[in-house]
């Protein structure tokens, strides 16, 4: 007979999930976490390699020199910036009509849910201006954008000069093949929202836009240009973009093959390369690199411009210059060789980017981790919650056994009503309901009764409501009959794990950091923890350890110790509450999904837990 | 009318002896065929280019080559020159030149349209310049480059192995075999033939050959790569392949009345030079290579011997001579109408501009002369 159809090994194999449940368990987390680390070490990991064919071996020779070209727009520019004190639209749709480009302009407005306090904005109007370069004998059918922004201060003058140095440059060579788009935006991600989103003729978020005058066709790639010196050191490049969604592989490969030409400094993350991998501190150097982009990942934040052109199935990237105490600098011109060089190549592009990964890790420029190699980390982990599952579904269908541990009440046992069973996980949910909608919806009322900014008023509406879920679960059990049973808090608990587990699949589908930092955290203590009388506070404290709060604060706390820059505990508070706020309004403003999972998901999730340790 | 018949009967012998030069001569036939498509497949493109211009220059004509081009690289809209595809770096030679002519373009260039060329099964409305017009005593030279999938197909079909796996790219497997496995020589569409081939494992493209007379040249050995030469860093793509480049100086020393031989053709390549070990395969051939020209394949030769005989083909075409020649004498002769007096009518307007603009200037008197022209 077959294995789980015969009685005999049925009971052998139970016997055996339950009598090693939690060695099994303690194993496959300790596999999995490790995996995790070992991601790192460089044997384990590939080389990065060019899969394009179209973007081959050869390099052509760039001849851009006209790095004081550049200098001088952004002197011009920025005295025009002064004078305007904004965007000078005028100066700049002047300039680029005289090197020969279509020019257009688009004027979009926006307004907040509530003001930021990080940028001082409430109600956004602005304008983008973006210079199209047809193609001398091309069908206009594909397009490549370089985008500069347009900020406050004095900062990215240079990008926009540089930008319009290239521009020029570009107007006078015949062999491209597709447009190429100058965009400079205003008011940094709401404007390059609101150009794609004119672009594409869609309106996910509410903006308000004049309609698009100008268009060069589809998109195969855009560039997005962060220059705020006239020398540089080194060139960062930034990957991670809306919701964890990363460019193509090899479009990074392109910027590092292009530094390596033109001899450039290039980094990831802040940090250079090392070569001593098989020492300690090269080995903690390439972990330190991979889990600030798992962070980065994790917070679904975009990290540049180009992180809101990746939802359209544009590879971009962002390039930001930075100017440190190196004691070899790199000119305008230099800069303008590399995205001349990079340029070229994206010229030759046949198709859209789709040969190399979309989802890998990076812990150096020149290596990488895929799909392939990361997930068994998550697959162990969420193995843990499959064992825990099997144990508690065997416990269930043998009442005996379960009556062997824990203490016996001695009572005849029915299985919970649905009613029991569905009532907390309603409630929960409707806390989590509660928690997306109320800020910002209670703002108003909430200015009124306290003295404090809106901000504020909806970020500590926010942790109000989270802090009052806790107080929920002492209330919905002496209402019900058939609650706080034995039976009744196991299948709470079977049900909680699976959808824990069916939750932390989706997300890590999707975005692999934020499901390992939420697994590697809630996993561990969500199998473990039991209502014990005796110990309910010990488990009461590791449930708080590792709600979704506290994995956030505990992330910031990390996050400053990687970019060395370590903060106190008030400073990690501030910038939690300003990481809240920001969450929200990345929601709002551009569709990031890691608030409404947190609020609508994973915090009842967690709830559901909190009310298992209080069953009794 | 004397002057008339010595003219005739000129015409007439002339005619015979070219028809005579003819029956002695061979006619070359050329194929060239490059499949690839793709900006970065420059070379393969020039690869073919080169040789077709090596071809043209020893005196085959455009009627007798097919060239077939899968990609347009000279108006591609990536050359940073147009109209011009360069085979040196620093684009020293533009073998795309002013006179080329491509006969099969683009999408035109498949498996089926190769293999219709080859043998001649073309619909009738095909133009006489996408067909292969050899008879029995032409000498065929096949030249293939680009990469070898496309090639494991075609030549399968026609010169050997009767099983055929599912192909790459084209689906052929639902017809039966032995209708595509009558060969041309079954035909007797060739003479001779000499294949050279620029691809990977070139050498397993001429292994199944079985036809007589066919002697074939690949530029790399089974398990071994065909390799690019130079790049050109204006362009920014490989402009040629390693075998090709070698041929081409080789050909740039044939003249036509050289006499080098085919054993000077393995030659060219060795290894240490093209890095992979060209190869070749003379069983199949009926002379010895010694003995065989390169301009044999290369070239087109056209010999004319003058000789003083006269030759009578058919006794009455003198006799109608006579008889037309006496017709013409009886009428009258003609001559045109006059037309239109535009003599006088350019002289009419000429003084019509002299007498407006006499008065303006004193200089225009001298512009505004008449003009005399003379009909006789």
């Amino acid at each position: 007979m077959g294995l789980l159809s015969d009685p005999n090994r049925r009971r052998a194999l139970t016997s055996l999930v339950t009598r090693l449940n939690t060695p099994l368990c303690v194993l496959c987390y300790l596999v999995g976490v490790s995996w995790f680390m070992g991601l790192a070490f460089e044997p384990f990991m590939l080389r990065t390699y060019m899969s394009e064919n179209a973007m081959g071996s050869t390099m052509v020779e760039e001849k851009f020199v006209f790095g004081e070209r550049a200098i001088s727009y952004t002197r011009e520019f920025a005295g025009q910036k002064k004078k305007t004190g904004g965007m000078p639209v005028d100066w700049l749709v002047k300039t680029m009509k005289s090197r020969g480009l279509e020019v257009y302009t688009q004027s979009f407005s926006q307004t907040l849910p509530f003001p930021d306090e990080v940028k001082e904005r409430y109600m956004v109007r602005g304008t983008n201006v973006y210079g199209i370069l047809r193609a001398p004998r091309g069908p206009r059918t594909e397009s490549i954008v370089l985008s500069a922004p347009c900020s406050e201060g004095n900062n990215n003058n240079q990008a926009v000069g540089l930008l319009l140095a290239i521009a020029s440059y570009f107007r006078s060579q015949i062999y491209w093949a597709k447009d190429i788009i100058f965009l400079v935006n205003e008011h940094d991600l709401i404007g390059t929202e609101a150009w794609l989103e004119a672009y594409h003729d869609v309106n996910m978020t509410g903006l308000r836009s004049s309609p698009m005058q100008g268009r060069a066709g589809a998109i195969q790639a855009a560039l997005s240009l962060e220059l705020s010196s006239d020398v540089i050191t080194s060139m960062d490049v930034a990957l991670e973009g809306l919701n964890g969604q990363l460019p193509n592989l090899d479009l990074v490969n392109l910027f590092y093959a292009f530094c390596q030409k033109t001899g450039v400094l290039c980094t990831i993350q802040g940090k250079l390369q090392r070569n001593d991998w098989d020492t300690l501190p090269g080995y903690t150097h390439s972990l330190s690199t991979m889990l600030l982009m798992v962070l980065k990942q994790g917070s679904g934040h975009p990290q540049g411009d180009h992180g809101l052109f990746l939802r359209y199935h544009i590879e971009a990237v962002t390039m930001r210059g930075i100017n440190s105490f190196r004691q070899y600098k790199f000119d305008m011109t230099t800069v303008g060789k590399l995205i001349e060089g990079m340029f070229r190549k994206l010229n030759n592009l046949l198709e859209r980017f789709h040969q190399s990964y979309f989802f890998y890790l990076m812990p150096s420029l020149t290596r990488f981790v895929s799909i392939g190699y990361y997930m068994p980390a998550f697959g162990f982990l969420a193995l843990i919650l499959v064992l825990r599952a099997l144990d508690l579904w065997v416990q269930l269908s043998d009442p005996a056994r379960a009556l062997e541990d824990g203490v016996s009440e001695g009572e005849q046992d029915s299985s919970p009503s649905l009613l029991s069973l569905a009532t907390p996980v309603i409630i929960c949910h409707l806390t989590g309901l509660a928690l997306y909608f109320l800020p910002v919806l209670s703002q108003e009322m909430a200015i009124q009764h306290f003295p404090v900014s809106e901000t504020e008023a909806v970020v500590l509406t926010a942790i109000a409501i989270y802090v009052a879920g806790l107080a929920l679960p002492h209330n919905t059990h002496r209402v019900l009959s058939g609650a706080g049973t034995e039976r009744g808090w196991r299948s709470l608990k079977l049900f909680s794990l699976l959808y824990l587990a069916v939750l932390l699949g989706c997300t890590t589908l999707i975005n692999f950091s934020l499901g390992f930092i939420l697994a590697v955290t809630m996993i561990p203590v969500a199998a473990f923890i039991q209502p014990h009388r005796s110990s309910k506070v010990l488990h009461g404290v590791a449930l708080i350890l590792v709600s979704p709060a506290t994995t956030l604060l505990l992330s910031i706390y990390l996050y400053h110790e990687l970019i060395e820059y370590p903060v106190s505990l008030l400073e990690c508070w501030q910038h939690f509450l300003t990481a809240v706020s920001q969450g929200i309004l990345d929601h709002h403003l551009y569709g990031s999904l890691l608030y409404p999972l947190l609020a609508l998901f994973i915090y009842p999730c967690w709830l559901q837990f909190w009310n298992i340790v209080f069953w009794k | 009318m004397a002057a008339r018949r010595l003219l005739s009967w000129y015409l007439t012998v002339f005619t015979l002896l070219c028809l005579f030069c003819y029956r002695i001569t061979v006619a070359t036939d050329e194929i060239e065929v490059c499949t690839s498509r793709f900006w970065f497949n420059y070379r393969h493109v020039a690869n073919t280019l080169s040789v077709y211009r090596s071809v043209k220059r020893l005196g085959i004509p455009d009627s007798h080559i097919v060239l077939m081009l899968a990609d347009d690289m000279a108006c591609n809209h990536r050359n940073p020159k147009p109209a011009t595809v360069f085979s040196h770096k620093n684009m020293e030679l533009n073998v795309y030149g002013d006179d080329v002519e491509v006969d099969y373009r683009g999408y035109e260039v498949t498996v089926e349209n190769f293999l219709r060329v080859l043998t001649g099964r073309l619909p009738p409305s095909t133009p006489r310049s996408k067909r292969l017009l050899s008879d029995d005593r032409s000498n065929i030279l096949i030249y293939m480059t680009a990469w070898w999938n496309f090639y494991n197909v075609i030549l399968r079909l026609l010169f050997g192995q009767r099983k055929l796996k599912q192909l790459i790219g084209e689906n052929l497997s639902s017809k039966p075999i032995a209708s595509w496995n009558i060969t041309i020589s079954v035909e007797k569409r060739y003479n001779e033939l000499l294949f050279i081939i620029d691809t990977c494992q070139g050498a397993s493209m001429y292994e199944r050959f079985y036809s007589p007379n066919v002697m074939a040249l690949a530029s790399s050995q089974i398990g071994e790569d065909s390799l690019s030469h130079q790049p050109d860093l204006a362009i920014g793509v490989h402009l040629m392949d390693r075998y090709t480049f070698y041929l081409l100086e080789f050909l740039e020393d044939i003249h036509p009345a050289s006499q080098a031989n085919m054993n000077d053709l393995f030659k060219v390549c060795p290894k240490s030079l093209c890095v992979s070990t060209p190869g070749h395969r003379i069983d199949l051939f009926q002379r010895n290579p010694r003995s065989v020209l390169i301009t044999d394949f290369f070239g087109s030769v056209r010999k004319v011997e003058i000789t003083t005989e006269t030759v009578k083909l058919i006794p009455n075409i003198t006799e109608k001579n006579e008889k037309l020649t006496e017709e013409v004498m009886l009428t009258e002769p003609q001559k045109y109408v006059q037309q239109m007096p535009v003599a006088e009518i350019i002289h009419q307007s000429i003084q019509m501009c002299w007498t407006q603009h006499s008065n303006a200037n004193g200089h225009y008197q001298k512009w505004s002369q008449p003009f005399k022209i003379k009909y006789d």
